[in-house]
């Protein structure tokens, strides 16, 4: 028995070690802490470490810049294994253990409403790089990735306008940004006049392999002679699988059109392209945009990973965006105050890597332009379509129950305001 | 009692449990020094729930011999069940509260509508699927936590046992059965929101005022004090004719059903109790996650419940409770990047990548060379040794204890 | 379509107006539609294209061959377009279409690619059909033929008809006359010419014909049809205003009845509260109070009182709705005007609709086999360690991993795509036959007979292994390229079709049924194997060694998975977590099988296989279903079996 004691008593005392450690650094400002959680181990590792990477060398260039408010910034960097419920005990050992500033991460919708209730309960401050399926405002979150109507929106218009989609396969996978952006864009295509018996929707598990049925099912929708166009939401390596198959069926992007709004650089980095020429994938940032910016951000990346092979993607751009818009905000408030930071932040500008300038919305996302890219051979991507930046839109304006709801922290301070009724519907957020 | 007597570890467990109980509060932030964080408090109270539940795997494991790989899918449906009522009566009252300033007063469809939106919304839905009806009564989602995976475990216990299925295909058919669930789970039509699973669960409808160190350390106690009721019920049944029944089981299932017992009528008795247990302490561990969602229920899970107890010694109660808490605290700290990078010159061990193989490899020691796992170091304490049966298992049966493992 | 009468009634025109003059140059034209062309956008480019097609101008045909290929520049300083080819240093030679001559070197700085979208470039693809229909090129008049079955137009008929003469390819005139037949059903103006195109492509599953013809039903719900209207079906001679039939909703039938004036508006919740809301006058409407207003009598109550004062229209009950419907003149017409095209184009189509059904159902079967013959490779080897040896391997799915990454490493060093699988299959074998000894050596001799020991052992080494391969080749999914001559799909028809792969799948796995046959059957190794598990106190007295027939048959069971891991790979992915897809799915392919029994584990590969892809078949949108639905019958199938479709019996049973 003596040995449980022991046991507890070493571990409590490493306990007091730890805390006390922490109070200590609470009570001098500097260094600012900056919290990276990212999973890096477990499913989503596969995604989340090279953001992780990207915090650390824009912590790192910003040091070399001198800090922020004189102060060194240090990245505190744990690890919620791809488990959800860690991600909410893991913030809030990052707000209370480690007394974090502000917090970057996240990839998943899952582990961010994990993470809400926490944030929003200890104020802290999260910068959300991911593109998602809206429908939230959070007072304590800012959305630095797309929104349906910066992302799937404007490809489904490139779809029927450009393209002459009449017939489309919805495919995702069974989780809820797809659901929720196929109920969308469901919703969306109806008002422009396509039946519902033209939209086709499939749900597969994560890490689907089995292709060959639903590519049949797609190629069978042409049977009335509607020209067919795919919009996927298929997540990660599944779309491996996917697009084998696709090229084995000998499906050229001109017959059917395959839209993928989760297939960036780095999912094409596992796949030879040469049979997927010409499919698109609709992103607010894409590594081959021609920009001194981009080409200086690229060549950053490199030198700070060590090899020349590695990819950039559409979440480190929302990363670079928010961390640099944070350092700027943080700047000009003189503070890492969350509540005086976020006022920085409504109107915080700063130049996108592709091109023009992103600003923070009061609703606390991203105005930014949309890109739209062909695949090429060398499995990057061809920017054939760029629109105007198109501000974030926190509550769809294609679905009944959300049209009515707007999101403006400035001037309503509520990130759910009903106008029809002229009230906030709620403070805090939906988990 | 002859519980206490068949058991002398249950005075030392009990002591144990308070003074930790007690050392815990006393410094919470809540109620005493502030030196342990809220959310190492969190981090504590929900292993005390993994404890419980490791004891239901002994049971049924260790005693019983039945190696099942689905005892987290009842874990998981406690914490679904009480996770309803604890989603549905926090919307009702955001709801109620934004509806206050309707035009009109809302009528009961527009209440059940609003909060239907507010819940499924997040998966592109706003009906109120059938599973949620019993949503809004505390009381019958309480009775529903017991009933729902009890009624499971019977149903499919009967099953098994009855067409005497056993040993690794029992194992088998039980982790089917836990992948089946996670699976259906995982469709949004399933109504229980799908992969987002229920979340928000650390916020307590009605005590938006108090902090969560408050709550926090509530859900401590409430979790050590069921340790402690699970604990002296699994003493309970071990010590007793019924423990010496479950054990023969374990050991050689053909001869105690010669001697006239229902073998089936006794597994299938465990079985259902420990779903029971395993779904109390699920209810318990999941307001404290804030979040369940059907990857808790994965058939991984389950399996890592074998090796807490493996680990930490099986057949014998305190064996699986130390398992579990010494396998989740360690493994908290090594993720947590707290542990030290070992630079061997060449390359730099980094324990979040590293940790994992560590882990299995001790899983491969462990079941090598320390059968008795963590608990056999007691036996060394109290001298206590193994009888030499030349190294004969206990029984024939695949579940049987090996002889190093066997208590005197 | 509009986009498409527009541009062929433009084509007419600009047809029409004489040919200018001889001294207008191509650039001309392209400067003339210079915007069009900059924004490059399908709702806008039609006259551009049409422009350069009709211009009459010998270069306009490399004009838009150039620009599809995205080889048309734009010289920033003057905008004027040319095409280039890449020269030295991110330079590029322009080339003047009109002579053909190089113009000169560029930075790529000063110039602008053009890059027509796919959509453009099918409208490119069409204006090319009248140069390419004759063009010497077999590839180029096959090309014009593709563009004509992808976006026909009516002006392509009279061009394709006088092209088929000329012919000389056998193929593809046949092609030319099939393509005719199907411009013919859509444009022809002739009916008894479109009914006899019709009726050629009876029996016929082809996607173009049904393409083709399935648009000449389309109807739609008019009220009160006119009299030489081509009427479907009269709707309310066949519903009670309930049940509506088949492609009419209900709201649409209504709106239509409200266009007309036959229903008035139907107050719904919405209204109905929304009226209450608006003539509320010192908190009380309709006489009842403000805060009484929480129940729907209550509203119903007050709204009407609204409705007895005039204020708000009446309250229609859903009975006289259907009422009204059902007593409505509603007829479903087709679109199609004249009727012999439709009755020809219902025959032809209900005959090719059950062609179609039967080739999808061969297709399933196929894609059933496929799968089935995956599980079974996958499975095959734990049919040796977990079956013939009885030991439980958790750590397989992570030798099936080890196997695919072996393929991965082999591609990095051998470039030749045919020469590494031919190389990484042999190597898998090798690189996991050594793990599964070195396994068997280290740890599972050990728990002989302690199956649930051996359970949780192996799942630890499961998962160092997974971690270790992690840490190894990072998380990213790493490729693994089939070789070219697996590319594509061996189609039979439109519907019916696998990939090549898939086949390679197959036949893989059929020699390693074969290959275990022999083993087993043949061999020494075999005999001893099938001794041993047996009985090995009676074997090890006639002389044989178990420890050492245990590690080769743990070695070899191995060594499969590894093979296996190559073809999955080349299937699917290569991760990490590759192994984990299919663990679960092996063992229950094994035990639904029955144990100890090679054919019944390829029983339980088909069942699960071509059971799954009947699920999904049922239940089309929602492939998680179809994997749960399985998982469960396969429970509820072991209670009835649990030894599996082939049980053993006697002594070979063991227990």
């Amino acid at each position: 028995m003596d040995v449980t004691i022991q046991l507890k008593a070493t571990l409590a005392s490493a306990l007091f070690a730890s805390t006390a450690l922490a109070s200590s650094a609470f009570a001098a400002d500097c260094p600012i802490k900056v919290g990276v959680l990212h999973s890096l181990s477990g499913t989503m590792a596969i995604s989340e470490t090279t953001l992780k990477d990207t915090m650390l060398m824009l912590v790192d260039a910003q040091n070399e810049k001198g800090g922020v408010l004189g102060c060194e910034l240090e990245a505190v960097v744990v690890d919620p294994a791809s488990d959800w419920p860690l991600f909410a005990e893991k913030a809030r050992e990052l707000l209370t253990v480690h007394d974090v500033d502000v917090i970057f991460g996240n990839w998943t919708s899952v582990s961010r409403k994990s993470v809400l209730p926490v944030i929003e309960e200890l104020n802290g401050l999260l910068f959300y790089p991911v593109q998602y399926e809206g429908e939230e405002s959070s007072k304590n979150v800012f959305y630095t990735g797309a929104a349906p109507n910066q992302q799937a929106i404007p490809a489904t218009d490139y779809f029927l306008d450009e393209l002459g989609v009449e017939k489309f396969a919805l495919l995702g996978t069974d989780y809820v940004y797809p659901r929720t952006t196929n109920n969308i864009l469901e919703s969306y295509l109806k008002s422009k006049g396509i039946a519902e018996e033209d939209i086709f929707v499939n749900y597969t598990p994560f890490g689907h392999s089995d292709w060959s049925k639903i590519v049949a099912d797609v190629v069978a929708l042409g049977a009335d002679g509607k020209k067919v166009g795919v919009i996927s939401t298929i997540n990660g390596d599944a779309n491996i699988g996917f697009y084998k198959e696709l090229a084995a069926a000998g499906i050229s992007a001109d017959d059917i059109p395959v839209v993928a709004f989760s297939v960036g650089e780095e999912e094409l980095s596992g796949l030879d392209t040469t049979n997927l020429v010409g499919h698109l994938a609709a992103w607010n940032y894409f590594m081959s945009a021609d920009t001194p910016e981009n080409a200086a951000f690229i060549e950053q990346w490199h030198a700070f990973i060590g090899d020349e092979a590695r990819v950039t993607n559409d979440p480190m751009e929302a990363h670079y965006i928010g961390f640099n818009m944070w350092v700027n905000a943080v700047t000009e408030a003189e503070t890492t105050d969350v509540d005086a930071v976020r006022e920085h932040m409504w109107g915080q500008e700063f130049p996108n890597l592709t091109g023009g300038t992103a600003v923070m919305g009061v609703n606390h996302h991203l105005s930014k332009p949309v890109l739209i890219g062909e695949i090429q051979e060398d499995g990057q991507f061809d920017i054939i379509s760029e629109t105007d930046p198109v501000p974030g839109d926190a509550w769809t304006d294609y679905l009944p129950e959300s049209a009515v709801l707007k999101s403006d922290w400035k001037d309503l301070g509520c990130g759910m305001y009903n106008t029809e009724t002229e009230t906030c519907v709620q403070i805090k957020s939906n988990y | 009692m002859d519980m206490f007597k068949k058991n002398p570890s249950l005075p030392v467990f009990i002591a144990v449990l308070v003074i930790f109980t007690l050392a815990v509060t006393f410094l919470s932030e809540a109620y005493g020094a502030g030196a342990i964080s809220t959310s190492f408090v969190k981090t504590l109270g929900k292993t005390l729930c993994l404890a419980l539940v490791a004891i239901a795997m002994d049971l049924v494991w260790g005693y019983t011999g039945i190696l099942s790989l689905g005892h987290f899918a009842f874990f998981g449906l406690g914490g679904y069940m009480i996770g309803m009522w604890l989603m549905y009566a926090r919307t009702k009252i955001i709801v109620l509260e934004s509806l206050a300033n309707a035009p009109l007063p809302p009528t009961a469809s527009e209440i059940s509508d609003a909060i239907g939106t507010q819940i499924f919304g997040v998966v592109g839905s706003s009906e109120f699927p059938l599973v949620w009806y019993f949503a809004h009564s505390f009381w019958a989602q309480i009775a529903l936590v017991v009933l729902v995976p009890g009624l499971l475990a019977l149903v499919f216990g009967w099953l098994a046992f009855r067409s005497r299925v056993t040993g690794v295909y029992l194992s088998i058919l039980t982790q089917a059965m836990t992948l089946a669930l996670s699976l259906y789970l995982f469709q949004n039509d399933s109504g229980l929101r799908g992969n987002n699973g229920l979340s928000g669960l650390q916020n307590l409808p009605g005590v938006d005022g108090i902090s969560q160190d408050y709550i926090s350390i509530w859900f401590f106690w409430a979790s050590a004090f069921a340790l402690l009721l699970t604990y002296l019920i699994a003493a309970f049944i071990v010590s007793g004719k019924f423990g010496s029944v479950i054990r023969g089981i374990r050991d050689d299932e053909a001869r105690v059903r010669f001697l006239g017992y229902s073998v089936e009528g006794f597994k299938l008795f465990v079985f259902t109790l420990t779903a029971v247990i395993a779904a109390i302490g699920g209810a318990l561990y999941y307001p404290q996650a804030g979040i369940i969602n059907p990857a808790e229920i994965a058939p991984i899970a389950s399996i890592y419940l074998a090796v807490w107890v493996a680990i930490g010694g099986r057949g014998r109660i305190y064996g699986a409770v130390i398992g579990a808490a010494f396998v989740s605290l360690v493994s908290t700290w090594f993720t947590g990047g707290q542990a030290p990078d070992v630079n061997l010159g060449f390359y730099t061990i980094k324990w979040v990548d590293w940790w994992l193989v560590l882990l299995g490899l001790s899983f491969v020691l462990v079941t090598l060379f320390a059968p008795k796992g963590i608990g056999g170091l007691f036996d060394l304490i109290s001298g206590r040794l193994s009888p030499n049966r030349h190294g004969v298992p206990l029984g024939p049966d695949k579940g049987s204890l090996r002889e190093e493992e066997a208590e005197k | 379509m509009i986009g498409r009468l527009f541009s062929a009634c433009l084509m007419l025109l600009t047809c029409a107006l004489p040919v200018q003059a001889q001294e207008r140059t191509i650039q001309d034209v392209l400067q003339e539609h210079r915007v069009e062309i900059e924004t490059s956008s399908r709702k806008t480019i039609a006259p551009a294209i049409d422009a350069i097609a009709s211009s009459g101008l010998p270069a306009a045909q490399t004009v838009l061959e150039k620009w599809q290929n995205k080889d048309m520049w734009q010289r920033k300083a003057d905008g004027l377009f040319f095409y280039a080819t890449p020269a030295d240093g991110g330079t590029y030679t322009l080339f003047d279409f009109d002579s053909g001559e190089t113009v000169g070197v560029f930075e790529k700085g000063d110039l602008d690619q053009l890059k027509p979208n796919s959509g453009i470039r099918a409208m490119i693809g069409a204006a090319l059909v009248q140069f390419q229909l004759n063009d010497p090129d077999p590839v180029r008049r096959r090309e014009a033929l593709l563009a004509i079955q992808r976006d026909g137009e009516a002006s392509h008929l009279a061009p394709l008809r006088a092209a088929i003469e000329t012919e000389t390819d056998p193929e593809i005139k046949q092609l030319k006359e099939v393509t005719e037949r199907l411009l013919t059903i859509s444009f022809d103006k002739d009916d008894a010419a479109r009914v006899e195109a019709i009726e050629s492509f009876r029996g016929s599953i082809t996607l173009d014909a049904r393409a083709a013809l399935n648009p000449l039903l389309s109807t739609s719900l008019a009220y009160a049809p006119p009299e030489d209207a081509n009427i479907a079906e009269h709707v309310h001679s066949r519903f009670d205003g309930r049940h509506m039939p088949e492609g009419v909703t209900r709201s649409e039938a209504v709106a239509l009845l409200q266009k007309h004036g036959v229903l008035g508006a139907i107050p719904d919740e919405q209204s109905i509260h929304d009226a209450l809301v608006a003539h509320m006058v010192n908190d009380q409407v309709g006489g009842i109070q403000r805060q009484d207003l929480g129940s729907p009598d209550a509203r119903y109550k007050a709204y009407d009182a609204l409705v007895a004062e005039g204020l708000v229209p009446a309250r229609i009950s859903e009975y006289d709705v259907s009422e009204t419907l059902a007593y409505s003149p509603l007829a479903l017409v087709y679109d199609e005007r004249s009727k012999a095209v439709t009755d020809a184009a219902k025959v032809t189509l209900s005959s090719i609709s059950r062609a179609v059904a039967f080739n999808q159902f061969l297709d399933l079967s196929l894609d059933g086999l496929s799968l089935a013959s995956i599980y079974f490779l996958a499975a095959i080897g734990l049919a040796i360690t977990f079956g013939v040896m009885g030991v439980i391997n958790m750590a397989h799915g992570e030798f099936i991993m080890m196997g695919a990454y072996t393929g991965y490493v082999v591609q990095q060093i051998v470039p030749d795509y045919t020469v590494s699988i031919l190389l990484a299959i042999p190597l898998a074998f090798a690189v996991t036959f050594a793990a599964g000894v070195a396994m068997e050596r280290l740890i599972i001799r050990w728990l002989y007979n302690r199956p649930l020991e051996t359970l949780l052992a192996t799942f630890g080494v499961s998962i160092a292994l997974q971690q270790i391969a992690k840490n190894i080749f990072g998380t990213q999914a790493r490729p693994l390229t089939s070789p070219g001559w697996l590319d594509g799909a061996l189609t039979f028809n439109d519907v019916v079709s696998i990939s090549y792969i898939r086949i390679a799948i197959f036949v893989l796995a059929l020699i390693f049924l074969g290959v275990f046959l022999f083993i087993m059957k043949k061999t020494r190794l075999g005999l001893e194997t099938r001794a041993v598990t047996q009985n090995p106190r009676m074997a090890a007295s006639m002389g044989i060694n178990p420890d050492k027939v245990n590690m080769l048959t743990f070695g070899l069971g191995s060594g499969i998975a590894g093979v296996a891991g190559v073809a999955i790979g080349l299937y699917a992915k290569v991760t990490s977590e590759l192994g984990q897809d299919y663990i679960v799915q092996s063992f229950m392919t094994v035990v639904v099988g029955g144990v100890g029994n090679i054919w019944g584990t390829l029983l339980g590969a088909g069942l699960i296989g071509f059971l799954q892809k009947g699920i999904e078949w049922f239940n089309p949108s929602n492939t998680l279903a179809a994997q749960t639905y399985m998982i469960i019958f396969i429970i509820i199938f072991i209670q009835f079996r649990p030894k599996g479709i082939i049980a053993l019996k006697g002594r070979a049973a063991g227990d």
